[in-house]
């Protein structure tokens, strides 16, 4: 059987290191199923987080030679063998063990976002009436699996690390999606401006570049809820930086 | 003595999928102190894989549908030995839970009046299935998470229990550890929910994920409940099977509801050859009878690819058997056919399934707008579990309650698609809701020190074992191997005896198994706790299986091929005997009420 060789970073809060390990190779292989043999064959105590397997449960976030990217769908065959493949946890958090890291920031972050208030029923049975048209634009944000590969890129968080000021992308999906919701009620625009630093992303698209289920999440959530909280809170400098964009 | 850590809550929830959110959010609804603990992040619990659909006969799409056709779907489905009054509370509940979604954010797709949109789906009259494309679990688990959180729930995210702890009769506590640091934690409690999931890796080829080792199904067992219905195993007929890394994994049956078909080497439409008896008069004969039918024609009944799971696994085990398999040893899915039929049709199919597209793109280079899969059964589901009494959910221990998969009754001998995600949120809000109730007047109650010093102990001994043991990993992989080859889809009595003797050996291994490193995170430790999980319910579907001499639903034995009324008339039960040697025994079906049997004829 081919093998490769897989330089795994190993290590904690403290610190850590790169350690090489060589596995078989078999067709259709993902990078999070070398990282099992590796675990169950010459490192058991190796630390990974995992559950579907199948790119549903967001919870196998890595960097894969320096990508964010589900290790579950990962194909051993995209990455050059030739080369060790180097896998470190997503660098933005704070590593916990190995492939694992403290993601509780983001558990805290989304519950700072004011809940679902919908309208009073359409009907006397005490349902709703939505069409599809305008269901799909919010179906799109729900989409998000939560594995947190837009936060580890954006560079707000993982170079500036603004923690306590700015949501992040996933949590700004978030936002969007109940914005948008088309039974909703509430109004999230002075939290995003004030508590939730929308006002920081400057539109770089790193964050869209990595979701795994594809939102487009600068286009079609951040920047209609700029849009928002400049229409509804007349900010004079952010309606000239709108006017700027909008002019051809 | 050893460390830890003490919570106290009026409520303990073990488990965080659609179960255990729905019993959590109802019990603090309840007024009382809820605490909810998790093996993974919360929003990563089995349920967020759920593809196809949620049953419940909101009568949307198919104004013909009422929660008695429903039950009765359900009854049919499950070979009569479900607990018929959780299958008519199910059936009568699930619209009412489904709404609740709604009102708390959930968004379906939508009928063209603006009303949630429901699939066709296997073993279900009508189209029943309300959903979102095909990641409908997502969005039920992300809905109950995020109306979740504000609710004041205590969250205890990557701990797994070890063992309850109890005081004379009844549960007062559970103890375990967190993942992180290693650290144990004890909690207190007057009431106990479990809702832990599944057993699926028991098996080898299985679209469950390392959560599903049997947990709550054998934290009950230890603590003297009776388990129910072990022997019925679901395997789902369309795992994907090539390559070898992704086998086991799910292919939603919602290919099959959107007019996906099942072929052999010749390309035949195998499903055709079989059409069990009490299921002839709903299914189509010919070809175009079933694609009308998945294409909403009323008058037209359903193709057989849509007939249960149990039917339909062994229809494609005998064709592989016949030597009329795809090359690695499968069948064929096809919906890419329906290309001839549908304007569109390869953007139809994304849209339809999106999920799907991209699984088989992604992991097997296969475009399936294109080309047929290459499909296999997959172990997906246990109908058995902790028995419940229907209305409370309440065990046969006082304060221990179950809910989800991990309890056992609405489905009898076969789940049908989509009762599971109905299931958990109906069942779930029952358990919550009696779980309060009985925390309320419960008495306090002493936790005794030696369980828990028992219990830490026996947590640590793989440690001092050390690197030495045996391998966890390697005896998990030796026990799945084994269960797959004699207790899998096709059984006899000599196979599930040498299963049997199997165990005792590996359970020694289980003993031996040491790990290396330290408490933190530490992966291989975790998988040498959770052996006892697995054997205790392999040991419990094998004692079980050979105690059903018949074949029923999932259950099918070689040796016993058909169905035997005389075992019709009763379940089986497990629990530990004295001595803690497992028992088995049989349990009479209670006779069932004028009105339900009235509605099962009406049904017919
Ligand atoms: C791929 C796939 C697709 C499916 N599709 C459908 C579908 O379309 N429709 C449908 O109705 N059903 C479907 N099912 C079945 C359905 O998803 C599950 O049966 C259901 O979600 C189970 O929910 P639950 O709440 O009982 O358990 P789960 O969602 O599995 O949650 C179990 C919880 O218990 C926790 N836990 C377990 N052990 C312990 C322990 N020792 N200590 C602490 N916590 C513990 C876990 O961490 C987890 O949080 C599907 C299943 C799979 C695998
Ligand atoms: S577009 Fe905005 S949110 Fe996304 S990565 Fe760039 S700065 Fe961050
Ligand atoms: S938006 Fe995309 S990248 Fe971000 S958490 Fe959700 S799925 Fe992951
Ligand atoms: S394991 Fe679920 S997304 Fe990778």
């Amino acid at each position: 059987m081919a093998t490769a060789t897989f330089r795994i970073w190993r290590g904690d809060a403290q610190g850590g290191k790169f350690q090489d390990y060589q596995t078989g190779v078999s067709e259709g292989m993902v990078v999070l199923d070398a990282v099992h043999q590796i675990q169950a064959d010459q490192a058991n105590d190796l630390a990974v987080r995992w559950n579907c397997k199948a790119g549903k449960c967001g919870s196998c976030s890595a960097e894969v030679n320096g990508d964010p990217r589900l290790m579950c769908m990962t194909r051993l065959n995209q990455l050059d063998l030739a080369q060790p493949v180097r896998i470190e946890p997503m660098r933005a958090f704070p590593p916990i063990r190995d492939l694992v890291t403290d993601v509780l920031w983001n558990f805290g972050a989304k519950k700072s976002i004011r809940r679902f208030t919908p309208r009073p029923p359409d009907a006397p049975d005490g349902t709703w009436r939505m069409a599809q048209v305008d269901v799909e634009r919010v179906q799109e944000f729900r989409k998000c699996i939560e594995c947190f590969l837009c936060q580890d890129v954006c560079h707000v968080l993982r170079e500036h690390r603004l923690f306590d000021e700015f949501i992040g992308p996933r949590h700004l999906v978030y936002a969007a999606a109940l914005e948008m919701h088309p039974l909703d009620t509430e109004n999230r625009a002075r939290d995003l401006k004030r508590t939730h630093g929308v006002g920081y992303c400057n539109i770089t698209k790193c964050c869209t570049n990595v979701c795994p289920e594809g939102i487009t999440i600068t286009d079609n959530a951040i920047i209609p809820l700029k849009e928002r909280v400049i229409d509804q809170l007349y900010d004079p400098v952010a309606k000239l930086f709108r006017m700027l964009r909008r002019s051809p | 003595m050893p460390e830890y850590q003490t919570h106290e809550h009026d409520v303990l929830v073990i488990g965080a999928g659609g179960a255990g959110l729905r019993a959590a959010i109802e019990a603090s609804a309840g007024g009382v102190s809820v605490g909810l603990v998790c093996k993974s992040l919360l929003g990563k619990a089995h349920t967020v894989m759920a593809e196809g659909g949620i049953a419940a006969a909101l009568a949307n799409v198919d104004d013909r549908d009422n929660w008695k056709v429903h039950f009765a779907d359900t009854m049919r489905g499950g070979q009569y030995v479900n607990n018929w009054r959780m299958a008519e509370l199910h059936a009568k509940e699930a619209p009412e839970r489904v709404r609740e979604l709604e009102a708390w954010g959930a968004v379906f797709d939508r009928t063209p009046d603006g009303r949630i949109l429901q699939r066709n789906f296997g073993g279900h009259r009508y189209p029943r299935l309300a959903h979102v494309g095909d990641r409908t679990g997502l969005e039920l688990i992300r809905t109950l998470q995020d109306h979740g959180i504000h609710q004041g729930i205590d969250v205890h995210m990557e701990c797994t229990i070890v063992t309850l702890l109890k005081d004379g009769g009844r549960v007062v506590g559970a103890f375990g550890y967190e993942r992180e640091r290693g650290r144990f934690k004890l909690f207190r409690a007057k009431a106990i929910v479990l809702a832990t999931g599944g057993i699926g890796r028991a098996y080898k080829i299985t679209s469950n994920s390392w959560e599903y080792t049997g947990d709550g199904h054998t934290l009950a067992y230890d603590a003297g409940a009776e388990l129910v219905d072990m022997e019925f195993v679901q395997f789902h007929p369309t795992g994907m099977i090539w390559p070898p890394s992704v086998r086991g994994i799910l292919v939603t049956e919602a290919v099959r509801g959107e007019g996906g078909v099942l072929r052999n080497s010749e390309g035949r439409r195998f499903m055709f050859d079989e059409i069990p008896e009490n299921y002839r008069t709903q299914t189509a004969d010919n070809e175009e009878e079933g694609w009308r039918y998945t294409q909403g024609d009323k008058s037209a009944r359903r193709p057989p690819e849509l007939l249960t799971r149990d039917h339909v696994s062994r229809c494609i085990m005998r064709e592989v058997k016949a030597g009329r398999g795809s090359p690695h040893g499968g069948v064929f899915l096809d919906i890419a056919w329906i290309k001839a039929r549908i304007p569109n049709g390869a953007e139809h199919i994304k849209k339809k399934l999106p999920s799907m597209y991209h699984q088989f793109k992604q992991l097997a280079d296969l475009d399936i707008t294109q080309e047929p899969m290459e499909i296999g059964p997959t172990t997906h589901y246990i109908m058995g579990g902790v028995k419940v009494d229907a209305d409370t959910q309440m065990s046969s221990v006082p304060g221990l309650f179950a809910a989800g998969e991990c309890a056992a009754g609405i489905n009898g001998a076969n789940r049908l698609g989509g009762n599971s995600l109905s299931d958990i949120i109906v069942f779930g809000k029952r358990a919550g809701e009696f779980a309060a109730r009985f925390a309320k007047t419960a008495p306090s109650a002493a936790v005794d020190a030696r369980q828990i010093d028992e219990a830490a102990r026996t947590a640590l001994e793989p440690f001092e074992r050390g690197t030495g043991g045996e391998g966890p990993y390697q005896v998990q992989y030796a026990l799945q191997e084994m269960m797959q080859d004699l207790v899998g889809i096709v059984r006899t009595e000599s196979e599930m005896q040498r299963a049997l003797e199997g165990l005792g050996p590996l359970r020694a291994r289980a003993n031996r198994a040491g790990v290396g490193g330290h408490r933190e995170y530490n992966p291989g430790w975790h998988a040498a706790l959770d052996l006892h999980s697995l054997l205790t319910v392999s040991e419990a579907i094998a004692r079980s299986a050979i105690e059903r001499r018949e074949s029923r639903g999932g259950h099918f034995r070689d040796d016993y091929p058909n169905k035997d009324a005389s075992f019709g008339m009763f379940n089986i039960i497990v629990r530990k005997g004295r001595e803690g040697r497992m028992e088995v025994s049989r349990a009479p079906i209670p006779e069932m009420p004028d009105e339900l049997k009235r509605i099962i004829e009406e049904m017919k």
